[in-house]
C-alpha cells in the first residue's frame, strides 16, 4: 500500500506492507535510523516518536496509520551545527553513554517540555517511566530535562 | 602546557552523534544484497535433536535457504573458553549449532535466510523440528542427583569445583568462641543491553575476506576464534566494533551466532545480517548471577573474623560459555571483600543445567558474593549483640595492610592481592556524606506506616586484567593526530577519556587528538578489548607508551630532515621545531604512525562503600529508598563526569538486581520470563535519590597513569545493602532477607513469619 | 518479532467497518494498538485483517450530562487526563486512569480497546465492574448495549461478536457526595496491577453506607465484585473496625493464583490492604 505523510517536515510516500512498523519504516524505507527499536512489544521506548506533536511508541504503530499525520524523529529535533538546548542540557548532565535509548528520551522529553515546560521533577520522573536506560540510571536524564525547562519557557520553544 | 584534561569532567565527544540519531549500530547498516538471518531455536529445554525439516519453508517466496549442522561435513566447531580455560570444561564447551542434542530453551537449530526479517519469521511456522524430549534439568538441585545428564560424555552435571584458601580454616573453626551458618541465594537475571545483539557478515568470495560488524568487548581474540573455526586466516577477517549500545559483560563474547552468520555469508555469497529481538535476547544472551550460598564465619567475641568456610553451588546452564567460570570463581575468591579473613575455605560447584548459558555480568560473582557476606556480617553483628559499624571497622583490611593478599583459588592457580586504598576513609565519608548521625536514630522505626532502615557495605572491585593491551597514534594531513584503541567501547566514554589522556601525555589542547577509534580489529596490530574494568588502566596505559613512541618517531624522522640529532628536535602544538628556528608543520608527517603497549598482570582494586536509607511498607512489601549513597576511591579520575556516572549506572543495575530483575523457569526448564513485560528493569521512578562520590586519595602503584578499573562498584554492593536494609527497617519482625530479588512477595512472607513468629513467643 | 501479514482497511464510517469485520471472521478491530500490536509481535494474536477506526471521529468524544459519563471508544486515557470535568463528574474514573500504562501508550490506548481487550489487570474493565457501565456494540445486526457484569466473560473474553465493535461506554451519574477510594500495587509505577480495589459508596442522613460497590482487579479471571466486602459495608458507618473487616472480608473473597510477579497468598493479604485503604480515603472524603 502506498501512504502519504510528513516526516521531520518533508512530505513523504513510501510504499509498503500492511505489516510495516512506522518504527521499521522510518528505519528501513526512509534510512532515518535514529529511531532505535530495543523491544518491539512496547516497552523500552527507544522507539519513540512524535506523532503531530505527540509521542508514540512507533512499533506499536504501522506505517499505514501514519496517513496524513506529521512524523518527527530524533532528526527533526537536531540541528548540522549546534546541539539544541535539551542536547546540551543532556550532555552536561551525562544523561547518556551507550547512547542506544538515546533518542526516545529526545523526543519524549521534547513533547513533554513542550506541553509541560513547568513540570517538576516528580512529572519528569512520571513521564520518562515510559522510557528504559540501561546505562545511566536516569539520576543525569532526569537532571538535564529540569534543566532544559528553561529553554522551553522561553518564547522559541527551546528551538535556538 | 601541563596535565589539564586527566581529572576535568570534560564533555564527551561521542554524545555529538548520539544525541542526534546519528550513532550507527550494527541494525543501521543497510548494505546492498543483505540477507537477513533468523534462527530456528529449540523450544524444548532437553532433547535429542531428530530432524529438521526445511522443505515447505524453502518454497515461500524471499526465503533463500536455511542452514543446520548438516550443512557443517566437519561438524559444528565448538566454541572456546577464553577465561579460565580448563581441561575439565572442554566436554561442556557449546557447539555453534545443535546438531545431536538440544539443552536449552533457545539453543539455535537452524538458520534462515530471506529477504526480510518478517519473511524469515514466517517461515518458522514451515519447518518441522522433530526432538525427543528427554527428563528436563530445571535447577541445581536436579543437577546433582546426575540421575538425568546434560553430557552422557561425562555422566555428571558437575562441570567443575573451585576452592578458595587461605590460611586453615577448618582449625580456625575447631578453636572458634563464635561459629554462625547461613544459607541464601541470589535469583538468576542478566546484563540486558538496550540494543540487543546483532551480526552482520559480509564475504567476499573474489578477495577470500571477511568483514564482520557488531563485534564488541573482544573483537581481536573472537577473531582468532572464527578464523580458527571457519578456517580462514586471521589476516582474511575485520571485525568492526560500530557503535555499541551497552555490553556489562553479556554482549560481546563469541557466542554461535559469531560463527553462524559469516559462515551463512560465505555459505550464500552474500551479505548476511542478523539482529537479535528482545524475545531471543532474554533465551540467548549470557545469564548471570543464580547461585546458592551456605555458609559459616568463625569469630573471636569481639567480633574479629578468623575463618569463613562454606560450598557455594552456581547454576551454570547448559553449557560453558567463553567465560562462563569467572562469576563462578570470584565468589568464593572475592568473599571476604574489603575485610581482613585470615582464614578461608569455600568451594564453588559449577552444575550443569538445561537453561540458557551462563556467562559474566558487570562485577561477576562480586554481587553474589558481596550479599553473602554483607548479609551474614549484619546478622552475626546483630546476634553478638556488637554495633554492625563496629563489627565492619574491626575487620576492615587498614591501608597499612596493603598490599593485602587474598584466598588463592584453584584450579587455575590464581594468586592475587589488592593494591592500595584505605577502606576505612570511604566507610566513614559514605557515613557522613549520608548524614548517619542523624538518619541512623531512624532505624526500625515506624512512622506514618512505614518502617525505616539503613544498610550499610563495604565492597572492593577488580579491574584492569591483563595481560597486554595496544595503542596507536597516527598524524593526520591536517596536523591532528588519531588514536586507535585495542580496547573496546561498550558506551562507556572511550572517545573522551582516551582523548584526555592522549593530549595531556602529547601536551596539546583536546581539539589536536581528532578522534579516539575502538575496537576494531582494523585498529592495532593486537587489542584485548573492554572486560574486568580495564580499559582506563591497560588502554590509557597503552596510550601513554604510544606517545612515547609516536613523539621518538617523530623526532627521529625530523632529525633526519634536519640532519641533526633527534634530542635536538622538539615539538610544539602542531609543528615540529629544530636547531636554527627551523621548523614544519606536524601535518607534513602525515601517515606516521607509532604502536604503544602496556603490559600487566597484577589487579587494581578499586573500593568503597555504600549506605542505603530505605521505607518499607511492611503490609505489601513495597521498599522505597530515600537516600542512597556511594563512596568510591578509583585511584586516578580521569573524567569525574562519566565516573560518576558509571557508579550510578551500575548502582541501578544492582537495584535491579536487587529488587525487580528475575530470569524464571518452570520445572520443564521454559523460560517464563519471555517479555520486557515479565522481565522488570528498572526505570526513572523506581530509585530516585542517588548520589555518588568519587575520590582518588589512593592511586594504584601499578600503573603509570595510578587509575583503577572503576565501572562495576556501584553494582556488587546493592545487594547485601539493600538486603541490610530491609532487615533493618523490619528489624521488630526479626526478619532476615537471605534470596533476591526481594519482590514484595518475599519480604511479605518474611514479615508474616516474622508476625507469626511474635505471636507465637 | 515482526508482525504476521495482514490485509488493512481504514473505514470512514462506522458501518463500513462492521460490514468489514461481517464479511471476515479472522479480522480484528485496531484502536490504538497498545495491546494489540504487542500480541502480534509475538504471533499470539493472527488476525488476517485489521480494521483501523482512526477515522470513526464520532467515536472520540467524552459527553458528560444528567445520565452520566459517556466515553467514546476512541476516546485515550490521554484524553481523560486532560478532561477537567472528570475531577468532579467522576473522580475514580479519573483515580483509576491515573494508572494507566505510560506516558507514550496514553496517548493511543483507547477506552474501547481496553474494554475489547478485557485484560483482568485492566484498570478501565475494572472501573466498568466496579460502577455498573454500560457498554454500546455495535454489529451487522444493529446496537446493542450490554451491563458490564455481563460483558466480562473470561481472562481475554468478552461477549462481543467477531462482527461487533464498542463504540461507547456509559457510567451512571456520579452523585456529589459520594465516597470512593482507588488503590491499587504493581511491581513498577504503570505496570499491571497485582491486584487493585476500585470502590465507592454513598451516605445516608444517618451516616450509615449504601449502594456499596467493590471491584477488584488483577485477581482470577476478570475485573469482579467483591459482594462480600459491600455487605460488610452496607448499612454500617464506615469506621476503623468496618475497615478492619471489610478487609479480612476481602482476603476471603478473592480466589487469587501465583504468578511470576506474585503468590497468592501475597495478592490475598494485598487485595485486604487495597481495600482498607480504598475505604480510608473514602471515609476521609
Amino acid at each position: 500500500m502506498s501512504v502519504t505523510f510528513e516526516v521531520n517536515g518533508q512530505s513523504v510516500s513510501v510504499d509498503v506492507e500492511p505489516r510495516l512498523t512506522l518504527a521499521d519504516c522510518l528505519r528501513h524505507k526512509l534510512r532515518l535510523t535514529g529511531t532505535h527499536v530495543g523491544c518491539e512489544h512496547g516497552v523500552c521506548g527507544a522507539c519513540t516518536v512524535l506523532v503531530d506533536g505527540e509521542a508514540v511508541r512507533s512499533c506499536l504503530m504501522l506505517a499505514v496509520q501514519a496517513e496524513g499525520t506529521k512524523v518527527t524523529t530524533v532528526e527533526g529535533l537536531s540541528n548540522d551545527d549546534a546541539l539544541t538546548p535539551l542536547q546540551q542540557a543532556f550532555r552536561k548532565h551525562h544523561g547518556l553513554q551507550c547512547g542506544f535509548c538515546t533518542p526516545g528520551f529526545i523526543t519524549t522529553a521534547h513533547a513533554l517540555l513542550s506541553e509541560e515546560p513547568d513540570c517538576d521533577a516528580d512529572r519528569v520522573r512520571e513521564v520518562l517511566s515510559g522510557n528504559i536506560c540501561r546505562c545511566t540510571g536516569y539520576i543525569g536524564i532526569v537532571d538535564a530535562v529540569l534543566e532544559a525547562r528553561a529553554a522551553y519557557r522561553r518564547a522559541d520553544g527551546g528551538q535556538s | 602546557m601541563k596535565n589539564t584534561f586527566i581529572g576535568a569532567p570534560v564533555e564527551r565527544r561521542e554524545d555529538l552523534r548520539f544525541l542526534r540519531g546519528r550513532g550507527q549500530y550494527v541494525d543501521d547498516l543497510l548494505p546492498d544484497g543483505l540477507l537477513y538471518a533468523v534462527f530456528v531455536r529449540s523450544s524444548v529445554a532437553h532433547g535429542r535433536l531428530v530432524s529438521v525439516d526445511a522443505t515447505e519453508a524453502l518454497k515461500l517466496a524471499g526465503v533463500h535457504a536455511v542452514i543446520t549442522a548438516k550443512d557443517m561435513p566437519d561438524g559444528p566447531p565448538i566454541i572456546p573458553m577464553r577465561l579460565q580455560p580448563l581441561p575439565d570444561f572442554k566436554p561442556y564447551e557449546q557447539p555453534v549449532i545443535a546438531h545431536d542434542k538440544v539443552r536449552y530453551v533457545g539453543e539455535p537449530i537452524a538458520i534462515v535466510l530471506a529477504d526480510s526479517v518478517a519473511i524469515g519469521e514466517d517461515a518458522l511456522d514451515h519447518i518441522q523440528v522433530e526432538i525427543e524430549e528427554l527428563p528436563p534439568i530445571a535447577d541445581h538441585e536436579t543437577a546433582m542427583r546426575d540421575e538425568s545428564v546434560l553430557f552422557e560424555a561425562t555422566g555428571t552435571n558437575k562441570s567443575l569445583v573451585f576452592v578458595a584458601q587461605k590460611g586453615d580454616a577448618d582449625a580456625a573453626f575447631r578453636n572458634a568462641p563464635y561459629v554462625r551458618r547461613e544459607r541464601m541465594r541470589t535469583g538468576r537475571h542478566y546484563g540486558l543491553t538496550m540494543e540487543p545483539r546483532g551480526v552482520m557478515a559480509e564475504w567476499d568470495e573474489a578477495k577470500g575476506r571477511l568483514v564482520v560488524s557488531g563485534a564488541a568487548k573482544v573483537p581481536f581474540f573472537n577473531r582468532r576464534i572464527l578464523a580458527e573455526q571457519i578456517k580462514l586466516p586471521v589476516e582474511s577477517i575485520e571485525m568492526i566494533e560500530n557503535d555499541v549500545g551497552g555490553g556489562y559483560g553479556a554482549r560481546g563474547e563469541f557466542y554461535p551466532e559469531d560463527f553462524l552468520i559469516p559462515f551463512a555469508s560465505r555459505h550464500v555469497k552474500r551479505p548476511v545480517k542478523w539482529t537479535e529481538d528482545r524475545r531471543e535476547n532474554l533465551m540467548a544472551m549470557n545469564h548471570a548471577r543464580q547461585a546458592d550460598a551456605d555458609i559459616e564465619i568463625a569469630c573471636e567475641r569481639d567480633g574479629t573474623i578468623l575463618a569463613l568456610r562454606g560450598h557455594i553451588h552456581v547454576d551454570m546452564g547448559a553449557y560453558m560459555r567463553t567465560n562462563g567460570a569467572v562469576g563462578a570463581r570470584n565468589i568464593p575468591q572475592f568473599m571476604a571483600g574489603p575485610y581482613r579473613i585470615p582464614n578461608v575455605r569455600i568451594d564453588s560447584s559449577l552444575w550443569m543445567t538445561n537453561k540458557t548459558p551462563v556467562g559474566t555480568y558487570r562485577g561477576p560473582g562480586r554481587f553474589e558474593t558481596d550479599f553473602f557476606r554483607e548479609r551474614l556480617f549484619d546478622i552475626v553483628a546483630a546476634d553478638m549483640g556488637i554495633d554492625r559499624l563496629e563489627f565492619r571497622r574491626r575487620n576492615l583490611v587498614t591501608k597499612d595492610e596493603q598490599p593485602y593478599p587474598i584466598a588463592t583459588i584453584t584450579p587455575y592457580e590464581s594468586k592475587d592481592e589488592y593494591d592500595s586504598g584505605d577502606y576505612h576513609a570511604t566507610l566513614d565519608r559514605a557515613l557522613r556524606e549520608f548524614g548517619w548521625e542523624e538518619k541512623s536514630k531512624l532505624q526500625g522505626k515506624l512512622i506514618d506506616g512505614l518502617y525505616h532502615g539503613i544498610g550499610i557495605g563495604c565492597f572492593i572491585e577488580g579491574g584492569a586484567a591483563g595481560p597486554k593491551e595496544m595503542a596507536r597514534l597516527e598524524i593526520n594531513a591536517d596536523g591532528t593526530i588519531s588514536v586507535f584503541m585495542g580496547t573496546s567501547s561498550v558506551g562507556q566514554g572511550v572517545e573522551t577519556v582516551f582523548a584526555q589522556i592522549a593530549a595531556d601525555a602529547l601536551e596539546v589542547p583536546i581539539e589536536r587528538v581528532r578522534e579516539v577509534q575502538h575496537g576494531s580489529t582494523t585498529t592495532v596490530s593486537d587489542g584485548y578489548g573492554a572486560y574486568h574494568s580495564r580499559s582506563v588502566v591497560m588502554g590509557g596505559s597503552a596510550v601513554l607508551d604510544a606517545v612515547r613512541n609516536f613523539q621518538a618517531a617523530i623526532r627521529a624522522k625530523a632529525a633526519e630532515r634536519f640532519g641533526c640529532d633527534p634530542s635536538d628536535v622538539s615539538l610544539t602544538v602542531d609543528s615540529v621545531v629544530g636547531p636554527e628556528g627551523r621548523s614544519f608543520p606536524l601535518g607534513e608527517l602525515a601517515g606516521l604512525t607509532a604502536e604503544g603497549e602496556f603490559l600487566n598482570h597484577k589487579h587494581t582494586y578499586s573500593y568503597g562503600a555504600h549506605v542505603a536509607h530505605v521505607t518499607v511498607d511492611a503490609q505489601i512489601g513495597q521498599v522505597r529508598i530515600l537516600d542512597y549513597v556511594v563512596v568510591q576511591d578509583v585511584g586516578r579520575a580521569i573524567n569525574p563526569l562519566t565516573l560518576k556516572g558509571q557508579i550510578i549506572g551500575s548502582l541501578v543495575q544492582g537495584l535491579g538486581g536487587a529488587m525487580l530483575e528475575h530470569l524464571q523457569y518452570d520445572e520443564q526448564g521454559q523460560l517464563l520470563t519471555g517479555s520486557l513485560a515479565d522481565y522488570l528493569l528498572p526505570t526513572a521512578s523506581d530509585f530516585p535519590n542517588l548520589r555518588a562520590f568519587v575520590q582518588d586519595e589512593h592511586p594504584s602503584p601499578i600503573n603509570p597513569l595510578g587509575a583503577k578499573g572503576a565501572g562495576e562498584g556501584g553494582i556488587v554492593a546493592a545487594g547485601g545493602v539493600m538486603a541490610n536494609a530491609v532487615a533493618n527497617a523490619l528489624q521488630s519482625f526479626g526478619v532476615q532477607p537471605r534470596e533476591l530479588p526481594m519482590t514484595p512477595t518475599v519480604i511479605w512472607q518474611m514479615v508474616e513469619a516474622g508476625r507469626q513468629g511474635i505471636a507465637a513467643e | 518479532m515482526k508482525l504476521p501479514a495482514f490485509e488493512y482497511a481504514c473505514p470512514a464510517t462506522l458501518g463500513e467497518a462492521v460490514a468489514l469485520l461481517a464479511s471476515n471472521d479472522d479480522a480484528k478491530v485496531v484502536a490504538g494498538g497498545q495491546s494489540l500490536m504487542p500480541m502480534m509481535a509475538f504471533r499470539v494474536s493472527q488476525p488476517t485483517m485489521l480494521v483501523d477506526l482512526r477515522k470513526l471521529s464520532d467515536l472520540r468524544g467524552i459527553r458528560i450530562g444528567e445520565d452520566g459519563v459517556r466515553l467514546g471508544a476512541l476516546v485515550r486515557w490521554r484524553d481523560i487526563e486532560d478532561d477537567a470535568r472528570l475531577a468532579q463528574a467522576h473522580p475514580l474514573l479519573a483515580a483509576a486512569i491515573e494508572h494507566v500504562a505510560h506516558y507514550q501508550v496514553r496517548n493511543r490506548g483507547t477506552v474501547g480497546g481496553s474494554v475489547a481487550h478485557a485484560d483482568p489487570a485492566a484498570e478501565m474493565p475494572g472501573i466498568a465492574m466496579a460502577c455498573d457501565a454500560e457498554i454500546t456494540v455495535a454489529g451487522k445486526d444493529g446496537t446493542r448495549t450490554i451491563a458490564a457484569e455481563e460483558f466480562f466473560v473470561g481472562a481475554l473474553t468478552t461477549v462481543l461478536e467477531p462482527d461487533e465493535i464498542i463504540t461507547e461506554v456509559k457510567l451512571p451519574h456520579w452523585p456529589a457526595g459520594r465516597r470512593w477510594g482507588f488503590q491499587e500495587f504493581a511491581r513498577r509505577r504503570g505496570d499491571f496491577a497485582m491486584s487493585g480495589i476500585a470502590l465507592f459508596y454513598d451516605v445516608g442522613a444517618d451516616g450509615k453506607a449504601a449502594n456499596a460497590h467493590v471491584g477488584v482487579i488483577g485477581i482470577g479471571e476478570g475485573p469482579h465484585r467483591l459482594t462480600a466486602v459491600e455487605t460488610v459495608i452496607n448499612g454500617r458507618v464506615v469506621d476503623a473496625a468496618l475497615i478492619v473487616e471489610a478487609g479480612v472480608a476481602a482476603t476471603k473473597a478473592v480466589d487469587p493464583q501465583d504468578d511470576i510477579h506474585a503468590s497468592a497468598a501475597y495478592r490475598r493479604s494485598l487485595t485486604g490492604t487495597l481495600v482498607e485503604r480504598a475505604l480510608e480515603h473514602a471515609a476521609a472524603l
